[in-house]
């Protein structure tokens, strides 16, 4: 029994990792963008988050009104003034460009909110567990993998049923030929990295719930949801909701061999995936 | 008739070569004429110098665009510890030992990472930093979270009087400077520049012209692996303290020492020293203001990369063509002629 409990944690804990990652399972399938300031990006939404609901007395899903317009417009014009000039030389300027602003964001907000610990307070729901054969599920890990799959599901369905989907497709597959065609590529990128950001926000305030924050927490972020995408593989949504749950799933079985084990068991377990497999599990777009 | 020569030095690099010679010597003398402050400070820049020009030919030639050298900085740190504070290890053997050893566990390291490309390199070299911060996080005769000291009984081996002391770490960390920046420059100097280069240029191309550039590669991760965890365990000896945090800091060991190479102009030996010095300049002028210095670092690296994707030295050899450390080979032709007019370069 306990080794269910363990599996259907670490399961749920998979959930948390891929929502992380959507946003930069997203970029990185388009565009191509090895985004190292994302898990910098998730701090800062938590930070938006707590702010805003400082201002209005909303509780922190409510301050997701906020939240995720305000992100929305900070990832179009990212993208838009900063990120499309890098996309045209090569590995470096990318990498580059969005490790300056990694250290940006975490000096910035290091300045004005100090090196102390905040969190969001949800209330009881961040306790609140379910009982079932035994063992307890927590209801706020499990509203975590819910709303990681419904984003994916949605994201799939951007992806396959819309006409904005077709194009996202399209540049992935081929930009030069997509811009023939009449697409224009800036804006297209722009809009993809917008859309990226709101994913990014969501995790970012479910994040701020569920643990403490501070200006230096983004790196970690950034690799939990750099293995999960990698694990899935390249640009497959899918493959990132899975990638979490491998990640999860090690985290969990490290952690109940010895405490101390979690994190190193998940890099230890993707540094394995990736010698054996190292387009990931379900690669869909050529790197 | 006309005759051809191949020339290396040109009349700019000689001239340098006489001031840098002289402004190394001044370096060499500040002992004498420094104080413990401003020699504290041109050490610290002689080793991050050390480092940015280990992650220029990583990144900037050989393409291996890492960002977990900080995982070979703490490596170095804590074998110097270890060796000295559990071990009973002489200090300077500790030191000797550092370096090579880090180059051994990078041995390894490279057959995981080194099956990854590009952006799975760079993400991969950092998971692995992580793995070893994490591991010694874990193990008790390292101190676990908290890291170790080192005693003063090391310290003292060095030299009991703490003026002296002072003395000679200034003078290892000129040294190793100046070794690394000797191997840097003989290694692009050599055959294996020449492939470097080419491969900096264009791997695929440098590939389909017999370029062995798995072989190449190989030998420059492990070799600055090798340097990084020498400088790893100077620069630890100078703080005395070690921890898993301070040991694998990506920011202090990796991001900092990027931006520097990206601002001065990677890919050539020049970049990294104008880099060191906008870093160290910033932080100095800014030292009142915590952390902005960071900040406008970060957005001075942003523009340069944008706006000069080859840096401040990269401007420079566009508009003047001027090398101060000349690593490629020049045609001149005609009898008398220096190096001026009709020079094809290679």
């Amino acid at each position: 029994m306990t080794w269910v409990n363990i599996i259907v944690q670490g399961a749920l804990l998979g959930g948390f990792y891929a929502l992380f990652a959507i946003g930069l399972s997203m970029s990185f399938g388009i565009m191509r963008l090895v985004n190292i300031a994302h898990g910098d990006l998730i701090v800062l939404s938590a930070y938006v988050a707590l702010v805003a609901t400082w201002y209005t007395g909303f509780d922190p899903f409510l301050s997701l009104v906020i939240v995720l317009p305000v992100m929305f417009g900070l990832g179009y014009l990212l993208q838009r003034g900063l990120l499309n000039q890098t996309l045209s030389g090569g590995l470096l300027p990318p990498l580059l460009v969005t490790f300056g602003i990694s250290i940006i964001i975490q000096n910035t907000l290091l300045e004005v909110f100090g090196a102390q610990d905040y969190r969001l307070q949800e209330g009881a729901i961040e306790t609140a567990s379910l009982q079932t054969g035994g063992f307890y599920v927590g209801v706020y890990p499990l509203l975590v993998f819910a709303v990681a799959v419904a984003c994916i599901a949605a994201l799939q369905f951007l992806f396959y049923r819309t006409r904005l989907g077709r194009a996202f497709r399209a540049v992935s597959d081929d930009s030069d030929t997509a811009e023939l065609m009449g697409i224009d590529n800036r804006k297209l990128y722009a809009l993809a990295f917008a859309i990226a950001m709101i994913f990014t926000a969501l995790a970012g305030v479910f994040f701020g719930i569920r643990t403490i924050f501070a200006p230096s927490s983004g790196p970690i972020r950034l690799i939990l949801a750099f293995e999960a995408v990698i694990i899935g593989g390249l640009g497959s949504m899918w493959g990132t909701l899975i990638g979490g749950v491998v990640l999860g799933l090690a985290q969990a079985i490290g952690a109940a061999l010895d405490p101390t084990w979690q994190t190193l068991a998940g890099h230890l377990a993707f540094l394995a995936i990736l010698i054996v497999r190292p387009s990931g599990l379900f690669p869909r777009t050529r790197d | 008739m006309e005759t051809v020569r191949v020339d290396r030095a040109t009349r700019a690099s000689r001239i340098f070569a006489v001031f840098a010679a002289l402004a190394l010597a001044t370096l060499i003398a500040m002992p004498w004429w420094g104080d413990a402050g401003n020699m504290r400070l041109v050490g610290e820049m002689a080793y991050y110098l050390a480092l940015a020009q280990l992650w220029n030919l990583l990144a900037g030639y050989a393409g291996l665009v890492s960002v977990g050298q900080q995982a070979y900085v703490g490596l170095g740190g804590y074998i110097l510890f270890y060796l000295t504070g559990v071990w009973d290890m002489n200090v300077y053997l500790a030191l000797a030992i550092a370096g090579p050893f880090a180059g051994l566990i990078a041995i390894p390291v490279s057959f995981a990472v080194f099956r990854l490309r590009g952006a799975y390199f760079a993400v991969g070299t950092w998971v692995v930093s992580e793995v070893f911060a994490l591991f010694a996080s874990l193990i008790a005769v390292l101190g676990a979270g908290s890291g170790l000291s080192l005693t003063p009984a090391i310290l003292r081996e060095i030299s009991p009087d703490r003026d002296t002391r002072d003395i000679i770490l200034y003078l290892m960390s000129l040294a190793i400077s100046v070794f690394v920046f000797a191997v840097v420059y003989l290694l692009l100097r050599s055959r294996h520049g020449l492939a470097l280069t080419a491969i900096r240029d264009s791997e695929r191309a440098s590939a389909s012209l017999g370029v062995n550039t798995f072989r190449t590669k190989f030998i420059i991760y492990i070799a600055t692996a090798a340097c990084t965890g020498l400088i790893g365990s100077l620069i630890f000896l100078q703080k005395l303290r070690i921890s898993p945090e301070a040991g694998f800091s990506i920011n202090d060991w990796t991001v900092v020492v990027i931006f520097m190479v990206v601002i001065g102009g990677i890919g050539t030996l020049e970049g990294p020293f104008i880099g060191m010095v906008v870093f160290i300049v910033l932080r100095e002028l800014l030292a009142d203001y915590g952390k902005y210095y960071l900040i406008l670092l970060g957005v001075i690296a942003i523009a340069v990369m944008l706006k000069a994707p080859y840096g401040i030295w990269g401007w420079i050899i566009q508009r003047f063509d001027l090398q101060l450390f000349p690593v490629g080979r020049r045609l001149a032709l005609g009898l008398t002629g220096g190096p001026t007019d009709s020079v094809a370069k290679i």
